[in-house]
């Protein structure tokens, strides 16, 4: 279940966004949940776009998400940008935290805003898959 | 089994050559139901092995490779070996043979005793010093006599005999460095299958390699020196030759002598008379392979063979085959001069025409026999270079289509003519294997790539000649089966991994973003990523860590250590060529006993540290780069380790220093980023003790040098390494390595180990070698050149990241909380209380 950014009830700042790596993912505590936070490139429109998903890999049950491969799969109305996780190289969509190699699982997606030049994650309800 | 069939059939067969190992594995395969029980008598010591390649035994082969299929064979239920057990008699009225003073029912026998070497009437000919060529102890003995003569000038040898087996001997004669002089009876070499154009090209060739050649020469006597030992040849027109050995390679007599002593009828130049059902007139006795005397005449060739024990396998289980005549068509290299002769070689089909090449400076010579109407291919002789065979050989029979001097052209001069094989073309001579079966094995059976179709069809799994023809076979199958056979790296690049290095390297792009929008589509993604950042690193551009660079990077090159399943890493610091001081050892068990890491000794002579927190990295590093430690890259597709031996530093054995040489190539390889993990070996003599030959690159002492050995590996698939070169001296073989691995590093697919890349190389080994030895692309000083590039540029990527106080940042458990324990990563591994953790240290930053 992906959190809305209505429902949020509290945001918390996490880093400065210039700490982030382009096309990485860094690992935060946010409610102490880990959650696995990634700053894509800049795809043209100017705008900066940064994903949160949960950093807990339901595969290998290890917390490693955010040192996960950054890519994308289909093209069009088909396109997603992914991440891959580094234990056994399942695929998730990062919009919807939705596993593509292996349908049926999921991770939980979180609400991103930046404040101020700030990285800021949202959570309310405990955040749970589907 | 035993119980649903109580009373098994008895085959007894007679011999353990290469034909019985045949009739064997054929009968086995086939006879699910296990109606057969088989019991084979072999004179040898060893389980059947590979004849043809017994010259390969000579370039430091060990007997045990020549072996033939798997040994699993003989451990199959029902099957049993007898080695050193010569059959002495075989009595049909009883059913029985007599072995080892017992005698042994059959309800089946079949005699597969092979030949023994004819060796003509010359006195002399048993002298010391005279040998045959025909088992791997002829050859053991042979090659002992050469070698321990300690002569004050070179050994001098004569081969008796200028056919297969005598030009076979010769070049073994020559790699032991051998002065050598093959005497042939006939007017030419390989008279019975060149022809005198052919035999002319092929001397010519054979000469330019230090051989001598003496055709139409009878040999009259064999003297002795005054030690007893062969020292002189005397020939018929009053010549002589000063000798230290003789090989008498001078064909081969069937071994018929139980066979007429049973009774059995034989042919008038001997060879038990067998019909094309391979059965004698005694009820339930065969003879098949070189013994048997089939169409009124015997083969002294492994194919014929061959088909004979897969008629007598089908017969035995109730089958109907029926022999089809032989196929003597043959591809050898001789002394490293490639040789073919198929179908109607010397055009005795009425109203034959014979098209012919010749080019004596580059000494080719190539004939094809051709129809009266010049449109079927009825045979040829191929000299210099035999590259059309593969493509030829099936064609016998069938209509050339193009223009058949397209075929005869040097490679390159034109392209050669793709012709559609009918169904019924044999590809693989060997094994028995039709172009159908072979597209067979990919539409109906699901192959999908070589290895498949050979494990399926057996095509290509003995003398391996027609190996390219199956690949393209299988390559236009499967395009037809609507299996692409794309080379596309992934979704997001139609380039291969090759493809896109050369492109990469030829247009200097130096990031993924300029790469990815000139060649690619997308994001990209774990695939397509890492293979750009070894691109790039092979290229020589920056750090793992670098900006653009960091994002391609797999987890484990990203923190340069190897996540494991609970998600810590472990750390691996490099210990070149496994030597190591006291010190180092301390100083690694003390970094391990302070961060409570699990330590254990790796296969390639180093220490691993498991368990360490991603944010315990810098600090562990730290502490190992400050006790003169770097990385070991055992978390990248590099170089991983150069394995040795002790060497002749301590060893009593050792003829070469290993140690030092292993070190040498760890320092100089290091760091090397590649399409999948390299391993190196140095043995310090031929004991092997550093296991170099199950290496990418294996080094093997000898007294002169080295022998460099590549394409080994272990893992899934284990291979032994090939011989590439022999007897270098130090430099040759720093840069026969430099431009073998980087030529590797270029041109090999993603994920692609050297065995897989050597094997589905162009023309394999060989064609490698020459490229690396003997520079035929022109590519070497360019491929010396990126070496050198890299040695240079080398840096260890951990004190580089620990310098780089933003690099070093990037190491946390939590970006907003860098001090708190991730609970999710590590704990949950039961060390059998090997690890005792000492204080935790507090994580600097």
């Amino acid at each position: 279940m992906t959190l809305t950014p209505d429902r949020v009830t509290t945001w918390t700042r996490i880093c400065p966004v210039d700490r982030l790596i382009p096309e990485r993912g860094v690992a935060a505590l946010v409610d102490s949940e880990p959650v696995a936070v990634f700053l894509l490139d800049d795809d043209g429109s100017g705008e900066v776009r940064v994903h949160a998903v949960a950093h807990h890999d339901p595969f290998s049950n290890a917390n490693v998400m955010a040192r996960g491969i950054i890519g994308s799969v289909g093209t069009g109305e088909d396109y997603r940008d992914t991440v891959a996780s580094p234990m056994y190289k399942q695929v998730f969509d990062l919009a919807t935290g939705q596993c593509l190699t292996e349908p049926g699982v999921c991770l939980s997606v979180y609400p991103v805003r930046l404040v101020d030049g700030h990285v800021e994650i949202g959570h309310g309800a405990p955040p749970s898959g589907p | 089994m035993d119980e649903q069939h109580t009373v098994r059939r008895r085959l007894v067969v007679v011999g353990g050559g290469m034909v019985a190992h045949r009739l064997v594995e054929a009968l086995t395969d086939r006879d699910l139901d296990g109606a057969w029980q088989v019991d084979v008598f072999a004179e040898e010591s060893r389980p059947p092995y590979d004849r043809v390649a017994l010259t390969s035994f000579f370039s430091g082969r060990d007997p045990d490779d020549l072996l033939l299929g798997e040994p699993e064979l003989w451990h199959r239920d029902g099957v049993r070996l007898h080695t050193n057990a010569a059959v002495q008699r075989i009595d049909t009225e009883r059913r029985e043979v007599h072995a080892r003073g017992r005698r042994f029912p059959y309800d089946a026998l079949v005699i597969a005793t092979g030949s023994y070497p004819a060796v003509p009437p010359v006195p002399g000919s048993d002298l010391p010093g005279a040998f045959v060529y025909r088992t791997v102890d002829d050859v053991t003995e042979l090659r002992a006599w050469a070698t321990t003569r300690h002569l004050k000038r070179p050994v001098r040898g004569a081969v008796v005999g200028g056919g297969l087996l005598g030009l076979e001997a010769a070049g073994a004669l020559t790699a032991m460095g051998v002065e050598t002089t093959v005497v042939e009876f006939a007017p030419r070499l390989m008279p019975i299958q060149v022809d005198e154009g052919g035999g002319e090209g092929l001397r010519r060739l054979i000469e330019k390699l230090g051989v001598n050649v003496r055709t139409a020469t009878a040999t009259s006597k064999v003297r002795a020196g005054s030690n007893g030992r062969v020292n002189r040849m005397d020939f018929a027109d009053g010549s002589k030759l000063p000798v230290d050995l003789v090989v008498f390679a001078t064909g081969v007599r069937p071994r018929d002598e139980l066979a007429r002593e049973a009774g059995l009828p034989v042919g008038d130049r001997g060879g038990v008379v067998v019909d094309e059902t391979c059965a004698t007139g005694t009820p339930d006795v065969y003879a098949i392979g070189e013994v048997a005397c089939i169409e009124g005449r015997t083969w002294g060739l492994v194919a014929p063979g061959y088909t004979m024990a897969e008629i007598v396998a089908d017969r035995l289980l109730g089958g109907s085959a029926t022999f089809p005549g032989a196929d003597t068509s043959t591809k050898l290299k001789l002394l490293g001069v490639d040789v073919a002769s198929f179908g109607d070689a010397f055009a005795e089909s009425p109203g034959a025409l014979e098209v012919v090449y010749a080019d004596p400076v580059a000494g080719a010579y190539k004939k094809l026999v051709l129809s009266d109407d010049a449109q079927t291919l009825l045979g040829g002789v191929l000299v210099g270079d035999a590259s059309a065979y593969a493509s030829l050989r099936p064609m016998v029979g069938q209509k050339l289509g193009a223009d058949p001097t397209a075929w005869l052209l040097p490679e390159g001069a034109s392209a050669a003519p793709a012709a559609d094989l009918p169904d019924a073309a044999n590809v693989c001579s060997c094994n028995n294997v039709s172009a159908g079966a072979i597209r067979c094995a990919v539409s109906e059976e699901g192959c999908t790539d070589l290895a498949g179709v050979k494990a399926c069809t057996k095509a290509g799994t003995s003398c391996g000649s027609c190996l390219p023809l199956v690949k393209k076979l299988v390559g236009s199958e499967l395009e037809k089966s609507g299996v692409a056979v794309s080379n596309a790296l992934c979704e997001h690049f139609e380039l291969s991994r090759a493809q896109l290095f050369d492109v990469v390297r030829v247009q200097d792009l130096g990031t993924f973003s300029e790469i990815l929008e000139r060649h690619g589509t997308g994001r990209g993604c774990d695939i397509c990523r890492p293979v750009v950042a070894s691109i790039l690193a092979s290229l020589g551009t920056g750090h793992v860590l670098d900006r653009d660079t960091a994002r391609l990077q797999d987890t484990n090159d990203h923190v340069m250590a190897n996540l494991q399943k609970d998600g810590t890493y472990s750390v691996v610091p490099r210990v070149p060529g496994g030597e190591i001081t006291p010190q180092g050892l301390i100083d690694i068990g003390q970094v391990a006993s302070d961060f409570g890491l699990y330590t254990k000794i790796t296969g390639g002579q180093r220490i691993d540290l498991f368990g360490a927190r991603i944010e315990q990295l810098p600090s562990i590093w730290q502490r190992l780069v400050d006790a003169g430690f770097e990385s070991g890259h055992a978390y990248g597709k590099a170089l991983r380790t150069v394995k040795s031996c002790v060497g002749s530093q301590w060893c009593r054995y050792g003829v070469q220093d290993s140690v030092a040489l292993a070190i040498a190539l760890e320092l100089r390889y290091r760091g090397l980023r590649s399409p999948h993990k390299i391993k190196l070996g140095v043995s310090g003599c031929a004991r092997e003790c550093a296991e170099a030959r199950s290496k990418d690159v294996g080094v093997i002492a000898t007294e002169h040098g080295w022998n460099v050995y590549v394409g080994g590996n272990g893992g899934f698939t284990p291979r032994h390494a090939q011989l590439f070169a022999e007897d270098l001296s130090t430099d040759d073989l720093v840069r026969t390595i430099d431009r073998f691995l980087m030529y590797y590093v270029r041109t090999a697919d993603r994920l692609q180990r050297t065995a897989a890349w050597v094997e589905e190389h162009e023309g394999g080994l060989e064609a490698i070698a020459d490229v690396v030895i003997d520079d035929s692309l022109g590519i070497g000083a360019d491929l010396d050149a990126a070496m050198a590039c890299h040695v240079d540029g080398y840096v260890d990527e951990w004190a580089a990241t620990l310098a780089d106080p933003e690099k070093r940042a990037q190491f946390v458990s939590f970006v907003n909380a860098p001090d708190t324990q991730d609970d999710g990563v590590g704990g949950a591994i039961d060390n059998r209380g090997t690890v005792i953790a000492g204080p935790t240290l507090e994580v600097r930053r």
